[in-house]
């Protein structure tokens, strides 16, 4: 350190270096495949039905696989993640349980995913009895963006101010009637942006779908809960590592449909809670 | 009658809050009912140790240290390049970066976060891949390194985050008094900063090579998958520039084919109580520094 100003000079370009070694890679992953990937999409591409060993035709069939497959992750996941959210947040009182909760949550967002597919399988899958099917690996993925949802509900739920509670609660509502109609509502942006953030979670995900609903190849789509179904990810990981010979611009195509809905997810996740961050008004 | 539907309510509420622990007790008994059944046909100290993992010839060979060095090998590599550079970029936004472009670098890190593993596995097969094996002059690019280089991308989220909001929850009175006694910007950064979140670094160093372990399909997809125990030699770059396989896709790789019930089906589950008790141990050990962070501000 014999000149502090320029020794700070350089350790600041090395910290400039380390962060540009991160943001420029994400921008040409992102660029390499939209420019890739651009050619391959067309109307047949996202309509059609994988053809030749799926060296050839479209995606639909995984495109709808994945559509199904968020949703049912979705409708079991939102309300128990609201309510736990609820719960942590208006309820429980800083003791024990709390910090088990608390700690529960952090050990759920942490285990690995393939884990998740294992769980599911024993599960859900052979357990009971439901199968390879869309409700076990809805089910799974549901379980595994438990942890997003609450912590993003709670945050929210949190964030709304404790006077308000006071007055509704002093004008004689009832502490549910207070949750319901003053604390909620005040809430939702950010409850919004939780379920966003996790349904792009859910779409992304492959390993947890592996075992419990990813069918490699399926002509027609599903018809119930229980068939299986071709998804975004698995037919992305089929098309580049297990079918030999597939078309580059395909691998691109398919690569640049998940990449944009996952992004697009969280683009509209982070625009609402800007605005909300914005708007508030206390 | 209102009341009773409050009661309803209230209980439901609590049976939700519950649920978080309901489940992660639910996926440990899960994968311990499967995966002890191994230990009837194997012992778990073999089942650790052995050399050698050939789970479908006959009669089948469990032992799962290759597979924990493969594990260790690519976590090790990732570790290097994430950490540094993950800790510098997470300086370099919560101190240096003018606000604009502060949020612009922390959007572009949630995107990174964002990108599918699989993604990730797809771009690193048809770009990183080729590059390893021509710069190194290797066989195959599918080796511990590529498959270490990509993981580092995928920690650097998990490191930039919990270490800047480490950083962030530093008192400001700390950056001011030094400020104030004549350090310059990087003297504080670097003697008063730092130390003072270096639990919350420490923590979000110990999130990322939790995400790091279990990650299973960019792992699957580049580093070659060979089962074997790691060579170090310096002429193959200490064990890096070798195909190995992780635990994780071992279990992804070879599910699909294991019959259910099977010695290999146990032990798959087995291994998933190996990586389900390290996520653990590694999540709790990193909340309980994050906590410190908290008390002692």
């Amino acid at each position: 350190m014999r000149n502090p100003k320029r020794s700070e000079k350089i350790a600041f370009f090395f910290l400039f270096l380390a962060t540009l070694l991160i943001v420029v890679p994400v921008g040409l992953i992102v660029v390499i495949i939209a420019v890739k990937g651009l050619p391959a999409i067309n109307w047949q591409f996202l309509s059609d039905i994988p053809r030749q060993g799926m060296r050839a035709g479209g995606i639909f069939p995984a495109i709808v696989g994945t559509v199904y497959l968020v949703s049912g992750a979705i409708i079991f996941a939102l309300p128990i993640g609201l309510l736990a959210a609820i719960y942590l947040s208006e309820y429980a009182k800083e003791n024990f349980l709390n910090r088990i909760i608390k700690l529960s949550i952090v050990n759920l967002a942490g285990v690995p995913s393939v884990v998740y597919g294992l769980f599911g399988l024993a599960l859900f899958v052979v357990f009971f009895k439901f199968g390879a099917s869309i409700l076990s690996g809805s089910l799974t993925l549901g379980i595994m963006i438990l942890p997003i949802i609450i912590t993003t509900s709670r945050e929210a739920l949190e964030s709304v101010p404790q006077s308000f509670r006071e007055v509704s609660l002093s004008l004689g509502a009832s502490k549910w009637q207070t949750i319901r109609q003053v604390v909620l509502p005040n809430a939702i942006p950010g409850v919004i942006t939780g379920t966003i953030l996790g349904l792009g979670r859910a779409a992304g995900e492959t390993a947890p779908i592996l075992f419990t609903v990813a069918a490699f190849y399926l002509p027609q789509l599903p018809k119930s809960i229980f068939d299986q179904a071709m998804a975004l990810p698995y037919h992305l990981y089929v098309i580049s590592t297990q079918v030999p010979n597939v078309d580059e611009k395909i691998r691109y195509g398919t690569a640049l449909v998940l990449l944009v809905l996952v992004l697009f997810m969280n683009l509209v996740a982070i625009v609402i809670r800007y605005k909300f961050r914005k708007k508030k008004k206390w | 009658m209102r009341k009773f539907k409050e009661f309803i309510i209230e209980k439901l509420v609590l049976i939700s809050g519950l649920a978080s622990i309901f489940f992660v007790i639910l996926i440990f008994l899960f994968l311990l009912k499967e995966g002890l059944a191994l230990f009837k046909f194997v012992n778990p100290f073999e089942f650790l140790s052995g050399k050698s993992w050939y789970p479908i010839s006959e009669p089948p060979q469990l032992g799962i240290l290759p597979l924990i060095l493969g594990s260790f090998v690519v976590t090790i590599g990732a570790a290097v390049i994430s950490i540094p550079i993950g800790v510098a970029c997470a300086l370099y936004i919560s101190e240096i970066a003018p606000g604009k472009i502060k949020e612009a670098l922390k959007g572009g890190i949630e995107l990174l976060a964002a990108i599918p593993s699989v993604v990730l596995g797809f771009i690193g097969m048809v770009t990183l891949v080729p590059w390893v094996k021509s710069v190194f002059n290797l066989p195959t690019g599918l080796t511990a390194l590529s498959g270490s280089i990509m993981l580092a991308f995928m920690a650097m989220p998990t490191i930039v985050s919990v270490a800047e909001d480490a950083l962030y929850s530093v008192p400001k009175s700390y950056k001011e008094g030094a400020l104030a006694l004549g350090a310059t910007h990087w003297q504080t950064i670097w003697r008063v900063m730092l130390p003072a979140a270096s639990s919350g670094i420490l923590a979000a160093v110990m999130l990322g090579i939790g995400r790091v372990i279990g990650e299973t399909m960019a792992v699957m997809m580049i580093t070659g998958n060979s089962a074997v125990i790691p060579k170090v030699l310096f002429s193959n770059l200490f064990g890096f520039a070798q195909p190995v396989r992780t635990m994780t896709a071992t279990i992804a790789a070879e599910m699909g084919e294991a019959v259910v019930g099977s010695e290999h089906y146990f032990a798959l589950f087995a291994i998933g109580i190996v990586l389900f008790v390290i996520s653990f141990a590694i999540n709790v050990t990193a909340d309980l520094f994050l906590h410190r962070e908290h008390k002692k501000v």
